[in-house]
């Protein structure tokens, strides 16, 4: 279990901003997002970034309760 | 929320912004630059339509940090430049209103303009912000969007 954080496009695909989902990798975590949420939320995730603790991490990177992913799809600040 | 240190003024809020503000606090004795960089709300886009407004959205605190590290960076590439104030709005921001500001000061010139272009280039690359423009009857997500990326990878 860990904590999703889902900002701008792919916040909006989900319905909200957060969410606590299931999976001990953020391969695990990313899939049961996707089963969740259904498309276009799994088109945004394919276009996205992902993030544990604020930095970038492979797939196969372990994760738990005290873990926060991000979900940040391109961005068009300033 | 906002950082302020003694030569880094950082904040994103929904607060409107004041630029002249930004300027007067990174102003210096010694500093005969200031250059302030306004990104403002304009009407036209990549969509057919005259848009009124822009809805900025993002994690506050991920984002300042995001802008800390910009700072971080210019700081080390221009060691002369003695303050940096960047403030991004978010929320709900009209046409012609800035939606962020970046203010320089340097002893000379060169340093300042070249620190400022620096911070909101690398502003718009690595800090993760997403612009949704608003039009009579609609509204989308920008088209102007890039993948994000860390400032450290981010050519000198």
């Amino acid at each position: 279990m860990s904590r999703l954080l889902l900002l701008g496009p792919a916040r909006e695909a989900a319905g909200v901003g957060h969410a606590e989902v299931d999976g001990d990798t953020l391969a695990d975590v990313i899939a049961n997002a996707n089963a969740r949420f259904g498309v276009p939320f799994v088109e945004i995730v394919a276009r996205s970034r992902l993030w544990v603790n604020g930095e970038d991490a492979p797939l196969d990177h372990a994760v738990g309760p005290t873990d926060e992913i991000a979900v940040v799809p391109p961005v068009s600040g300033g | 929320m906002v950082v302020r240190e003694e030569n880094e003024w950082v904040a994103v809020s929904a607060q409107p912004l004041r630029p002249d503000d930004l300027a007067t606090w990174v102003t210096r004795a010694d500093c005969g630059a200031v250059v302030t960089f306004c990104g403002v709300a304009r009407s036209t886009s990549s969509f057919e339509h005259e848009i009124v407004e822009l809805e900025y959205e993002t994690d506050v605190a991920l984002a300042e940090s995001r802008i800390r590290d910009v700072v971080a960076v210019a700081r080390d590439r221009w060691p002369v430049v003695r303050a940096i104030a960047i403030h991004h709005r978010i929320g709900t921001v009209k046409n012609r209103e800035p939606a962020v500001v970046v203010a320089v000061a340097s002893p000379h010139r060169r340093e300042a303009f070249d620190a400022a272009q620096f911070c909101i280039d690398a502003l718009k690359r690595t800090v993760p912000m997403w612009k949704r423009e608003v039009w009579e009857g609609g509204s989308a997500w920008s088209e102007d969007a890039q993948d994000i990326v860390d400032v450290g990878d981010l050519a000198p």
